[in-house]
């Protein structure tokens, strides 16, 4: 809990609850995040991972709590506004814009920071053509980073599960965040494509001075890469730690593989 | 024989038109300016030419034919609007044909009043259009402070907001009107403003401000509306066309618009549309929802039909990007209006029956769910096909047959679909159409210096990608 004190803050959740008719999808949920921090949301199926997520970036709004990024309050703002303040994410279930141009799937994240307006845009003014070839570059510099530029013209449905789960991660990071929520980014993936991931995530961390947070089933991916780990089970938290600490923690493996599982040689 | 000759004679007409859009795309998507000047002349010119071409008996473009090509351009600036309302934006609209209907009439009315000597019609429009984008405006800087309104709260804000132009703007039309009145003369000497080429200037001022009327109300409507679902939003939109019918029909007992003759329908409106003009608000509307298109507001409205949450989790404001391509739609639908109602002379509120609102969504799944190219040919092609070659063809055989293009037409798209569902053009475009083509400045990506520090680190999977690198196209 060292790196909790010192460092700056960037998301805190303060008992964030999210509450489904009787049911308490997400019951007083803490979370804190220090800048650069790289730490996993696990839990078992339905235990409110991807609500937590949700309501972080505004798509449900909260029952009751707070979520604060930067020291200010983002919850009860839109998605599209608390993403304009610097949290992208990436989703369970790929949402790529999938008629689209790998290129265009990364142009629209730069959307908000296209820096012309409508009226530029159907004058065809200066600055439009001059921003408007910016930001294409911008773009392909992006999608060369993430060696997706040679297929920039493809259309994204067209391409392998691998590749989109990386378009959609490039066009996250293309919405210049600060916070990046990964919705199990190894889900459907075949090991040597995980370790793929794996490195990825770190370098994306590196090069773009990022604060992760991501839910994954894989526990080679959760134990290999994340510093902290939050477990929840029934909406609520059940255990914080490090890695190592959770695997060893007596009511997470019961969480996960039932009462008595960890007394028994069977399991 | 004479049915033989006059089916060739269609057959080139119909496809001598296709290659003159194709040709006029082609030559505006040129990169110099010059070029693009030309090919608008040049497409302007050889339209103008062939009106009044004629070989003994023979006309390449009659009076019928003329007809016809004006009401192409119509079809084809609505159905662009609504192309980009439901295929580009994804939002099933009906509503479509009633802003068309708002266009005519509005025009209609404001060129009528203007030859009748009143300019009542022209100054509570124009002055009204503004005063309510004025007030639009002023309500969303208003609104943009206010945190978290609910859409109906904001509704209610701007529907005040509108009224309270449209007050101002006929409490000041008023007395304006009647200080123009002297100016207007009598039938025996007159003045000024009766001279023939103010109605050369008030007509286009007309149909521009039909279409800013059709988009305010379009803003209006959209607003609360465009935040039901896409079914739910298809039913609220066929509900708006059939008010506005309503109105039509009672324009003069519930409205205040003896002039309009309600149900019996308007007539005496000058037939003031030339090619020219037309011509020049078709490409004004080619050039308005192409440039919408393919800028980032454009690309942030395909998104918003791609996936609604993606868009919003990639920072884009949703309900705006609807609303503003429902407004621009239409905008371009009140403008064909306008088009439509000076061509004609006369307008029945049968016309404007949601029933007939069907074809604009006909041409544009016929052309190409977003295809621009698809939905401009689409519409010149339906247009002769259906109202020139198949009713003259038919006619040839008697009295009643005509009727059966309706059966004609319905089998050919029963057809068409079948063999092409997304339409005949996909969702390719052609010429200025066309997304510019993306090029590299730098051959080799990574040679720059922060491109260095990426291959050291383990670079990313990239065998991947390899197997569609292969087959780029």
């Amino acid at each position: 809990m060292a790196d909790m004190n010192g460092d700056q803050i960037i998301l805190d959740v303060k008992q964030a609850t999210k509450a489904f008719g009787g049911l308490l999808a997400v019951n007083g949920l803490d979370l804190r995040l220090p800048k650069r921090a790289l730490q996993g949301l696990i839990g078992p199926n339905g235990a409110g991972k991807t609500t937590a997520f949700n309501l972080i970036t505004g798509i449900i709004p909260l029952t009751n709590g707070a979520v604060e990024f930067k020291g200010e309050r983002v919850d009860g703002l839109e998605p599209f506004e608390i993403t304009r303040l610097g949290i992208a994410r990436t989703f369970q279930n790929i949402r790529l814009f999938s008629n689209l141009s790998v290129l265009d799937n990364v142009r629209i994240a730069y959307h908000a920071h296209a820096g012309y307006g409508l009226v530029d845009s159907i004058l065809r003014s200066r600055r439009f053509t001059e921003k408007e070839a910016e930001l294409t570059e911008k773009a392909l510099d992006f999608l060369d980073i993430f060696k997706l530029a040679d297929i920039a013209d493809e259309t994204a449905r067209n391409l392998p599960y691998g590749q989109q789960r990386r378009v959609e991660i490039a066009r996250a990071l293309a919405c210049n965040p600060a916070l990046l929520l990964l919705d199990e980014p190894a889900a459907g993936m075949n090991p040597r494509e995980i370790l793929e991931l794996m490195e990825l995530i770190h370098f994306i961390r590196d090069r773009f001075e990022l604060t992760i947070l991501l839910i994954e089933h894989q526990m080679r991916v959760v134990m290999g890469i994340c510093e902290y780990l939050t477990v929840m089970d029934f909406g609520e938290v059940i255990a914080r730690g490090t890695p190592r600490e959770i695997q060893e923690n007596q009511t997470v493996v019961e969480a996960y593989l039932g009462k008595g599982a960890g007394k028994s040689a069977a399991s | 024989m004479e049915q033989l000759g006059y089916l060739l004679s269609s057959t080139v007409k119909i496809l001598g038109l296709i290659a003159w859009i194709f040709g006029l795309l082609w030559g505006l998507g040129r990169k110099p300016l010059w070029q693009k000047l030309l090919t608008i002349v040049a497409a302007f010119a050889v339209i103008q030419a062939l009106f009044g071409f004629k070989i003994g008996s023979f006309q390449f473009f009659s009076a019928f034919d003329q007809g016809l090509l004006f009401q192409a351009v119509t079809m084809a600036m609505v159905a662009l609007g609504l192309n980009l309302i439901y295929g580009f934006n994804g939002q099933f609209s009906l509503a479509q044909w009633g802003f068309y209907g708002l266009g005519a009439y509005c025009s209609a009315d404001v060129t009528y009043r203007w030859s009748n000597g009143d300019a009542g019609g022209l100054i509570v429009v124009g002055l009204g259009v503004i005063l309510a984008g004025v007030a639009i405006g002023l309500v969303r800087m208003f609104l943009n402070r206010k945190r978290g309104v609910p859409v109906l709260s904001a509704f209610t804000f701007y529907l005040f907001g509108i009224l309270a132009a449209v007050f101002i703007a006929v409490q000041v039309g008023k007395p304006l009107a009647t200080a123009c009145l002297p100016l207007f003369g009598t039938v025996d000497a007159p003045g000024p403003l009766s001279a023939p080429i103010f109605l050369q200037i008030v007509f286009p001022l007309s149909v521009i401000f039909a279409g800013a009327f059709a988009a305010e109300v379009s803003f209006l409507f959209g607003l609360p509306v465009l935040s039901l679902g896409s079914d739910y939003f298809g039913i609220a939109t066929l509900g708006f066309s059939i008010v506005v019918q309503t109105l039509m029909v009672n324009s003069d007992t519930i409205l205040p618009f003896p002039e309009m003759k309600g149900g019996r329908g308007m007539i005496g409106i000058t037939k003031l549309t030339t090619w020219f003009w037309a011509f020049a608000f078709l490409i004004f509307v080619i050039m308005l929802i192409r440039n919408f298109v393919r800028s980032s507001t454009g690309r942030a409205t395909l998104a918003v039909r791609e996936d609604e949450i993606a868009a919003r989790a990639m920072g884009i404001d949703v309900a705006s990007s609807k609303l503003l391509a429902f407004v621009l739609g239409s905008f371009v639908a009140g403008i064909g209006g306008g088009i439509y109602a000076h061509y004609i002379g006369f307008l029945s509120p049968n016309t404007f029956s949601f029933i007939k609102g069907f074809d604009p969504l006909i041409i544009v799944v016929f052309g190409g769910l977003g295809s621009l190219t698809g939905t401009v040919a689409a519409a010149f092609g339906w247009i002769f096909f259906l109202e020139g070659f198949l009713r003259v063809l038919l006619g040839q055989l008697g009295t009643d047959a005509p009727s059966w293009r309706f059966v004609l037409y319905p089998i050919t798209l029963l057809l068409l679909m079948l063999l092409r569902p997304k339409g005949l053009l996909g969702t390719t475009e052609w010429g200025f159409f066309q997304a510019s083509i993306v090029k590299r400045k730098i051959a080799a990506p990574l040679d720059k210096g922060k491109g260095e520090g990426v291959a050291a680190t383990p670079p990313p999977p990239s065998e991947v990608g390899k197997p569609t690198t292969g087959n780029k196209h």
